[in-house]
């Protein structure tokens, strides 16, 4: 048993970092903010080449042949760097719709709503990146059926939450072609939730990166503000559910790849519950770490902050996870 | 990454099982919590028997008596005695985990030789004299001050949370030997014999009802210059590689107990009918989320004292974070007992169900409000993480005594 992270590892995900620093520099991507379209097909392309998309892939299918272990340290650093756009999609695509391993073809995925859920009678079903996506699956227990975007009758809405995540509203899914059965969605739903949270670690160590440095920086009372115990513990505890969600993503994973360790599925919900908390905790400790300055459009603080809203209502919400871990306990 | 156990690693959990089988049967009855010799003869008997069967400091290097095995296998030692029942360190804890280990790290080839073989064999108990009074947090002001006497130091002063003092053959002291002032610069590390005239113990009742910590007071105690452990004045230092095993590994077994306590919750919320209630299960789900990223992070920070020797900064993060688990546990076990848990005592149910588990839901309630407290705060953890690893900047030192304000 060696739980470090290897050292081929710790390369890969230097990799794919660089790669971002080069391809996705922050204002590069806030570009994009508040518009129809926030995925660069140029940038999309080099994260295939790369093989952000096929890296789990066999070899014999044209894939890189690695584990979900090691996706979980590049999604990571997609998530450190704020990349826009359908990532997880467009990554378990790889290998069921061709094009989306190499990046040439960007994947939308949205789940279909369950007759009889809460909402379902209520809220239209809203889809994310629909202008970027050249095709859109939907999810559902059944299995996943593929449909064409472009013929859907969907409505941009405005204003939405996160400037980078632009949204559709439609009143319901047409029926689409089926594409895989039930025992594939099951999995995706599990490796979906895993990369999911992957990014949302990214991002609750990318917010607290940006507080440690604005609270180094920030002069009041003529000391630098992370001098300040109430500032600083609010760091410190950003850097522990950091770390704590990091583990539990990373072991998660690897649970995934040596299913005689453990429960995947379980170790998926908990991994995606804490990685939510930390990114959404996280997010908001950054904005109030910045106090004023937190608050403003231009600073970047509320980006992690939104996005992991967004993340939160995919591969199952924070309530849905809690119940699923809770169930788990009570089998029998 | 691989959480996968070698065969060696699988080899050495199985032979385990299979003697902690054909051992833990024969053990003697558990002695009550106050009976103190009873507890000693009953943790230190268990002790021999770990050491007899090769068991005893399984990480602990060779040439200081251990096994030599990895930090991996001392994980799994853990696991699987959590996993039996098998008693807990008990009063061997501060030999074992903390005064052993500083001993291998900084001790002379004779203080070797002298003091681990009886620790490993449960020959002679430990207690730990660190915390004063007046130098808690702040443990760099402490004041027990010893002056030296040809080849004795002469010691005086009072140190509070001396655990299992009553019963320990030696304490692991810390004491001033530089000027008033000195704070860190000024300490050394002594072993003091516990039989030694001037010592004085007084018990303290904790807020669980407990009575292993005590005050030592100290009256002029004469300890050998040869007990010093490390350079007189370097204390400090030597005080840093024990707390660091303190906030490393030592609370594996103690977050195994609590994926039982877990358990318990969830068996008694379905006995009493509030599994139906969502709020609860959710609660649940929380608990049963964090409590499998700790075991994670546990096995990442074995995994870097495997490769390091040292437990790293994980421990810390461990430390913050369990602890905040531990409170919501105890919350929540407390909130379902309702009305049923205002006694620690496990009650019989009216459902013909057998014993509600009282008892060990309110202990352990009551033991987990120290956790945020004992071996440094929360809040002096999360200065640390905020220093050490974020670089943030210090907190304002108090100024030394007599500097012009």
């Amino acid at each position: 048993m060696d739980f470090e992270v290897s050292e081929f590892q710790t390369e890969l995900a230097d990799g794919i970092r660089r790669l971002c620093e080069g391809a996705f520099p922050l204002d590069v991507v806030r570009r994009g903010e508040s518009t129809e379209r926030v995925v660069d097909r140029d940038g999309w392309r080099r994260l295939g080449d790369a093989g952000v998309f096929h890296l789990c892939l066999a070899e014999e299918s044209g894939g890189v042949g690695l584990g979900l272990a090691e996706a979980v340290l590049v999604l990571e650093e997609l998530g450190k760097a704020l990349v826009p756009g359908p990532l997880v999609a467009s990554h378990l695509a790889a290998g069921l719709i061709d094009g989306a391993d190499d990046g040439s073809v960007v994947v939308g995925l949205v789940e279909r709503p369950v007759a009889g859920a809460v909402g379902a009678r209520t809220f239209p079903v809203v889809v994310e990146h629909l202008a970027d996506i050249d095709v859109l699956l939907v999810l559902s227990d059944a299995g996943i059926e593929r449909l064409d975007p472009a013929t859907l009758d969907a409505t941009l809405l405005p204003r939405p939450m996160d400037p980078l995540t632009p949204v559709w509203s439609l009143p319901s899914l047409p029926a689409g072609e089926p594409v895989a059965g039930p025992e594939v969605a099951a999995w995706w739903r599990r490796d979906g939730a895993v990369l999911t949270a992957a990014l949302q670690v990214g991002m609750a160590q990318w917010a607290c990166d940006l507080a440690v440095e604005y609270a180094k920086g920030r002069v009041q009372f003529g000391r630098p503000i992370g001098g300040f115990q109430a500032v600083k513990h609010l760091c410190a505890d950003m850097t522990v559910r950091a770390e704590v969600a990091r583990c539990a993503v990373q072991a998660a994973a690897v649970t995934v790849d040596q299913p005689d360790v453990g429960d995947a599925e379980v170790a998926a919900a908990g991994a995606k519950l804490l990685a939510d908390e930390a990114a959404i905790t996280n997010g908001r400790s950054c904005i109030q770490v910045h106090g004023g300055m937190g608050f403003t459009w231009e600073v970047p603080a509320h980006l992690a902050y939104k996005r992991a809203r967004v993340l939160a209502t995919q591969f199952g919400t924070v309530d849905a996870l809690a119940e699923a871990l809770a169930t788990s306990l009570a089998a029998d | 990454m691989d959480l996968r156990y070698s065969d060696a690693e699988q080899a050495f959990r199985n032979d385990l099982r299979a003697w902690l089988e054909e051992t833990l049967p024969g053990l003697p009855a558990r002695p009550s919590p106050d009976d103190w010799p009873g507890r000693r003869a009953y943790d230190t008997h268990w002790q021999r028997l770990l050491f007899d069967a090769g068991y005893a400091g399984v990480d602990w290097p060779v040439e200081g008596g251990g096994r030599g095995s990895s930090a991996v296998e001392e994980l799994i030692f853990k696991e699987e005695l959590e996993r039996a029942h098998a008693p807990y360190v008990g009063v061997n804890f501060v030999g074992l985990l903390h005064a052993g280990p500083t001993v291998i790290a900084e001790g002379t080839a004779e203080q070797r030789a002298r003091f681990l073989p009886p620790i490993l064999r449960g020959d002679e108990v430990w207690c730990q004299g660190f915390s004063e009074p007046n130098a808690g947090s702040d443990l760099a002001s402490m004041r027990t001050k010893a002056v030296r006497d040809g080849d004795d130091y002469v010691v005086s002063g009072q140190k509070i949370w001396t655990s299992h003092a009553e019963v320990a053959d030696y304490c692991e002291l810390l004491v001033r030997t530089g000027p008033e002032d000195s704070r860190h610069r000024g300490i050394s590390w002594l072993i003091l014999p516990m039989d030694t005239p001037g010592v004085d113990i007084r018990p303290l009742h904790t807020i669980a009802g407990s009575t292993e910590f005590a005050e030592l007071f100290l009256d002029e105690v004469r300890v050998p210059v040869a007990n010093r452990v490390g350079e007189e004045n370097d204390g400090w230092r030597v005080t840093m590689v024990t707390l660091s095993f303190e906030r490393g590994t030592a609370f594996v077994g103690d977050l195994l107990e609590a994926f039982e306590l877990l358990n318990t919750t969830v068996a008694l919320a379905r006995r009493t009918g509030a599994w139906s209630d969502p709020g609860v299960r959710r609660q649940v789900g929380h608990l049963k989320a964090e409590l499998d990223a700790l075991w994670a992070l546990t096995r990442r920070n074995v995994s870097q004292a495997a490769r390091t020797g040292i437990p790293g900064v994980g421990g810390t993060y461990f430390k913050l974070a369990y602890s905040e688990t531990r409170h919501k546990l105890g919350e929540f076990s407390l909130a379902l007992l309702e009305r049923a848990g205002l006694a620690a005592h496990d009650l019989e149910g009216i459902d013909g169900e057998g014993l509600l588990p009282a008892g060990v839901m309110v202990e352990d309630w009551l033991r987990g409000i120290s956790l945020t407290i004992a071996a440094g705060t929360s809040q002096i953890q999360r200065n640390i993480v905020g220093e050490r690893i974020l670089g943030l900047p210090k907190e304002p030192q108090a100024a030394a005594p007599g500097a012009k304000g």
